[in-house]
């Protein structure tokens, strides 16, 4: 007896069409809900039928159905490569496109609504599409469809699990994902979240038989549970002692500022904790490397912007007046999650490690874009927050497309050369040129360079900086210049790791023989890839369209929208007046191409292309070999050498009198050692302590039950 | 866009092109003259490109295509970035594509492209210059960004040339965010031409060099077009000097004998500041290279505090 409740836009209904019993069994659906102000129906399952009255929603969850089926059929084909590879992924892909497609024309409709009768009988899960929504279900079926044509051609036999058991995690980790954007109450939300932490642990410890890998994923369980306490907690607090844990129900809540503030606190050590913020971190640098590549392009790109999804549903929907204070938080632990996370990417030495750090600074750089949108709102600034969210939200598509495409070009050099530490690669331009020069874009939209992805929402954060001297207080005036200042100084830095990434593997000379015989990248791999850059170009060539498609989001969070203010320019971005600030990326990509190509004809008419090839300049010195380039550690050291007070340094340095001199650096995280390690040490001690009662003997634990029994009564009978 | 406007843009670019290396002629000529020694002449540069542009041009043997196509991108950047600033007239059409933090990416994006260049050929000397000119970089973006910002908040635009046009109607008094910001700016041009206190220009040892170990491998026509970038990137950034800090004579727009006076003007100022940064890398000496991250370190600090100042005093 399967029911569906749905609402369609424009219908109302005053009295429900059905007999008093059934509509009885959902008897939420007849409470009236203030902010719908509409009651679902329930209609009988051959109204399912009737596709052409399919809502968006309806779609959605018909592709996570999809992608829960191939799941399956990857259970039941276990060790079937040729079936995976050819068939699950790509179809699983082509799922992904269906739901960007979905989303993208979901983000203008009116917020959707559906109740399904799965969980327990008097708890059915509730999802909503609204623009928040729509925005990351985009991200999550963009992202999809070029990492599942990536993993078609990349997973193999022999890589610690099964081929149709990747799939299934896979297609169940996506499925999760979507159904977390979708969720409309907390319990529907906690077991998506849940799911999502479980599949992907089974994905990072895929090859679960080398020990760091089963270590880091131990590690990320961990903490992913740690935070799924304080976002139980948060949604504890939100529901107010009314006992309906539904997300219409909390926005509906009148909270005072304190139990709100708690809320806040508890959102964000909870989603902190999925997204990486200070000190919650220490998970991301070892889980990202340990998993497969697909896997960590996914996580990076994809799950991490769940977090921000739950950050942003809170703090702008559920909490509908946020604090002052809030935002200056949020900007504070996002600076300092940035600053860090570049640092240390700077100084790494392990190509997936430094990707991963890379990622911790663009969290945080997330962070802090949100808490400047609270700060706007708190003072009732919402056009500036508005310009805030666009830029956070810009940066959470840009960042996503970019850093899947580096995650998965360090997959097809890993699987190529069988090398992850940067010390032994190099000069893979000449025997990968699909990989390098795809990854160059993916290169230059990270470090965020103009006409790139990246450059967007540096841009449109900036923007938001420099307008901010309105705000009342004089002490946050000129704290704003602060941070304009770290941000750029953090932007710079991130240029800095990607010119040390890109150079030390694609470029100069290979550091060890075997590099010559590495491949290029498959068919399948290339086409993921290609996706992923042209995302990137997009993005970056067409901010205006794109932030007319983020409008709907920030109407939804704050109020206002950018939309119409830019929709006068067409390939000029001008967020208020042309005399305040604009940007023409695609002006400014013909620019640079029209110099590239005058310079180049006018050279070759006016003199000669003449190019002799000869051996590099060696400064007289010619028994220079591959090992004389720069390694990844002298590429970071300035940066060790200036930010010293960061990093936990060991070093072992030779000394002239040594017979065999060896020289080590290890560079620390100083969180692990003050934070982590007390932590355990604590645990495990109180652990030991209550392990005392576990006697071994029975006549002492019938002696614990009569004492508790004894202590029952006695408080019963009072 | 009108046709005066499209036509000060062009002459804006073909002047830039053709000027810049007198600029860096001009330089040499103060510097020898300071040093008591005999200067080439001014036009030095111009035979020195006629000459490269004509030799063949020798290409390591494994060098990839990014090491042959990185000088026309650097060029294009340059060439880029001396169309939008405002330096005869503030009628630029291609002006709106490219804002004051645009213009710090544009120099970041050659930056980044002459660094994978040094990098691509696998000496050692190719990637020392390549890591000390991306940690010059890295701190000097930041520090050019702010310097900009100060100007920024005082005219209430990022675009620069409604920058240009408020600073130069506003009375003549001294900003005192302005003079710390032109201090910053200073200091940040010299790290990034390569001038002396940051690199001697005219060293021959490679282990003291950052922007010539970068250019260490080219030859013929890349090393040609690599060193006019070089001398466009120090025209543009003498041009944003005086767009800021002394923007009295740049036409506005519908002005078209303003335009005529423009150029002498330019000149003029362009002659003062070069003859000034001459003697300015006569009477300081070449610092460590490790002295270099604290040296620009002072210049984002005073940036900074310039911004902060405005905020504070509201000019």
């Amino acid at each position: 007896m399967v029911r569906f409740g749905r609402v369609r836009p424009g219908q109302s209904l005053d009295k429900p069409r059905l007999p008093r019993l059934q509509a009885g069994f959902f008897g939420r659906s007849e409470r009236h809900d203030p902010y719908h102000q509409r009651v679902p129906p329930i209609v009988t399952a051959g109204g399912l039928l009737a596709a052409t009255r399919w809502v968006h929603l309806d779609w959605v969850l018909l592709v996570v159905a999809a992608w829960l089926l191939i799941a399956v059929v990857g259970v039941f084909a276990l060790r079937r490569l040729t079936l995976v590879a050819r068939v699950l992924f790509p179809v699983g892909g082509a799922g992904g496109l269906a739901l960007l497609g979905i989303a993208l024309s979901a983000l203008q409709g009116s917020p959707e609504v559906a109740v399904l009768p799965i969980g327990l009988p008097q708890l059915p899960f509730h999802f909503r599409l609204d623009s928040l929504s729509a925005f990351f279900l985009m991200v999550i079926g963009g992202i999809s469809v070029g990492v599942s044509a990536f993993a078609a051609g990349y997973f193999r036999k022999g890589e610690g699990t099964p081929p149709g058991l990747l799939a299934f995690e896979y297609h169940l980790f996506l499925a999760s994902m979507v159904l977390v954007v979708l969720a409309d109450d907390a319990y529907a939300f906690m077991v998506m979240w849940e799911t999502m932490a479980l599949s992907s642990f089974f994905l990072v410890t895929a090859n679960h038989r080398i020990v760091e890998i089963q270590r880091a994923g131990y590690l990320y369980l961990l903490v992913a549970h740690i935070g799924a306490i304080g976002i139980l907690l948060c949604f504890g607090v939100l529901q107010a002692n009314s006992g309906d844990y539904t997300f219409a129900n909390m926005r509906a809540q009148q909270l005072s500022p304190f139990w709100a503030s708690l809320a806040f606190l508890l959102a964000l050590f909870g989603f902190g904790a999925k997204a990486g913020i200070l000190p919650l971190h220490v998970w991301l640098p070892e889980a990202h490397p340990a998993a497969p590549s697909p896997v960590s392009a996914l996580m990076s790109g994809v799950m991490l912007k769940t977090a921000i999804y739950g950050v942003l549903r809170v703090l702008f929907d559920l909490l509908q007046t946020p604090i002052w204070w809030w935002g200056l938080l949020l900007l504070t632990v996002g600076l300092a999650t940035a600053l860090f996370g570049v640092v240390f990417a700077a100084v790494q030495v392990d190509m997936k490690r430094l990707l991963a750090y890379s990622s911790i600074e663009n969290i945080g750089l997330l962070f802090s874009g949100i808490g400047l949108a609270v700060l706007f709102s708190a003072y009732g600034m919402q056009p500036m927050a508005a310009l805030a969210l666009t830029a956070v939200l810009y940066h959470v598509a840009g960042h996503a497309f970019f850093k899947s495409l580096l995650f998965v070009g360090t997959g097809a050099v890993l699987h190529a050369t069988g090398e992850r530490n940067l010390g032994k690669l190099g000069g893979l331009i000449r025997y990968m040129p699909w990989v390098a020069w795809l990854m160059l874009l993916g290169v230059l939209a990270s470090a965020g360079l103009p006409p790139f992805a990246g450059f967007v929402s540096e841009w449109l954060l900036l923007q938001s900086f420099l307008f901010s001297p309105g705000l009342p207080s004089a002490f946050l005036n000129m704290l704003i210049p602060v941070v304009a200042a770290l941000i750029a100084l953090i932007a710079a830095l991130a240029g800095y790791t990607m010119v040390k990434f890109f150079g030390v593997i694609f470029l100069g000379q290979p550091r060890e023989e075997r590099l010559a015989r590495a491949h290029d990248a498959s068919g399948w791999e290339r086409l993921g890839m290609l996706w992923l850059a042209a995302g990137c170009l997009v993005l970056g060539l067409c901010p205006v369209q794109f932030i007319a498609v983020i409008d709907p989001v920030t109407q939804l969070l704050v109020g206002v929208g950018m939309g119409e203010a830019i929709a006068a320019g067409n390939w000029l971005l001008v967020p208020v007046a042309i005399e305040r600030a604009s940007y023409g990326p695609a002006i400014f990509l013909l620019g640079v191409a029209a110099s590239f190509a005058l310079a180049f004809l006018l050279v070759r008419l006016l003199y000669h292309g003449r190019l002799r090839r000869a051996a590099p300049w060696d400064c007289g010195y010619p028994w220079q070999n591959a090992r004389m380039q720069d390694t990844a550690e002298g590429f970071g050291q300035p940066i060790r050498q200036i930010f010293e007070p960061f990093f936990r340094m060991q070093r072992e340095l030779p000394s002239p009198f040594d017979a065999a001199p060896h020289y080590r650096v290890s560079v620390g995280d100083h969180f692990w050692h003050w934070l982590y390690l007390p932590l355990a040490a604590l645990v495990e001690r109180l652990a030991r302590l209550i392990g005392l009662l576990q006697q071994g003997r029975i006549a002492v634990y019938l002696l614990y039950s009569f004492v508790t029994l004894m202590i029952v009564l006695a408080v019963v009978k009072q | 866009m009108t046709g005066l406007g499209a036509f000060s843009q062009l002459l804006e670019i073909v002047m830039a092109l053709l000027l810049a290396p007198l600029l860096g002629g001009w330089i040499n000529q103060w510097r020898a003259w300071l040093q008591n020694r005999s200067a080439p002449g001014l036009l030095q540069p111009y035979r020195m490109l006629h000459k490269l542009f004509n030799k063949e041009s020798v290409v390591a043997e494994h060098a990839s295509p990014l090491f042959r196509g990185a000088p026309y991108i650097v060029f294009g950047c340059m060439a880029l970035a001396c169309a939008i600033i405002p330096t005869l007239s503030t009628d630029l059409p291609l002006s709106p594509a490219a804002d004051a933090i645009a213009l710090v990416g544009l120099f970041a994006l050659a930056r980044v492209f002459i660094s994978l260049a040094a990098m691509d050929v696998g000496t050692s000397f190719g990637t020392l210059g390549a890591r000390r000119e991306m940690l010059i970089g890295f701190l000097a973006e930041p520090a050019l960004l702010m310097v900009l910002f100060s100007a920024s908040l005082i005219s209430k635009s990022t675009s620069l040339t409604t920058i240009v046009e408020t600073l130069a109607h506003r009375d003549l008094a001294i900003y005192p965010s302005l003079a710390l910001a032109g201090v910053a700016f200073t200091m940040v041009s010299l790290a990034e031409n390569a001038r002396v206190p940051v690199d001697n220009p005219a060293t021959h040892l490679e282990l003291t060099m950052i922007h010539e170990a970068l250019i260490l491998e080219y030859s013929g026509r890349h090393l040609a077009l690599l060193e006019w970038a070089a001398c466009l990137k120090l025209f543009a950034y003498s041009c944003i000097g005086l767009a800021l800090f002394f923007p009295w004579g740049i036409a506005e727009a519908e002005a078209p004998l303003a335009l005529l006076l423009a150029m002498p003007v330019l000149i003029l100022k362009l002659a003062i500041g070069g003859a000034l940064l001459a003697l300015l890398e006569t009477l300081s000496a070449k610092m460590r290279i490790f002295r270099v991250p604290e040296f620009l370190a002072t210049a984002f600090l005073l940036a900074v505090i310039g911004m902060l100042v405005n905020i504070l005093l509201g000019g």
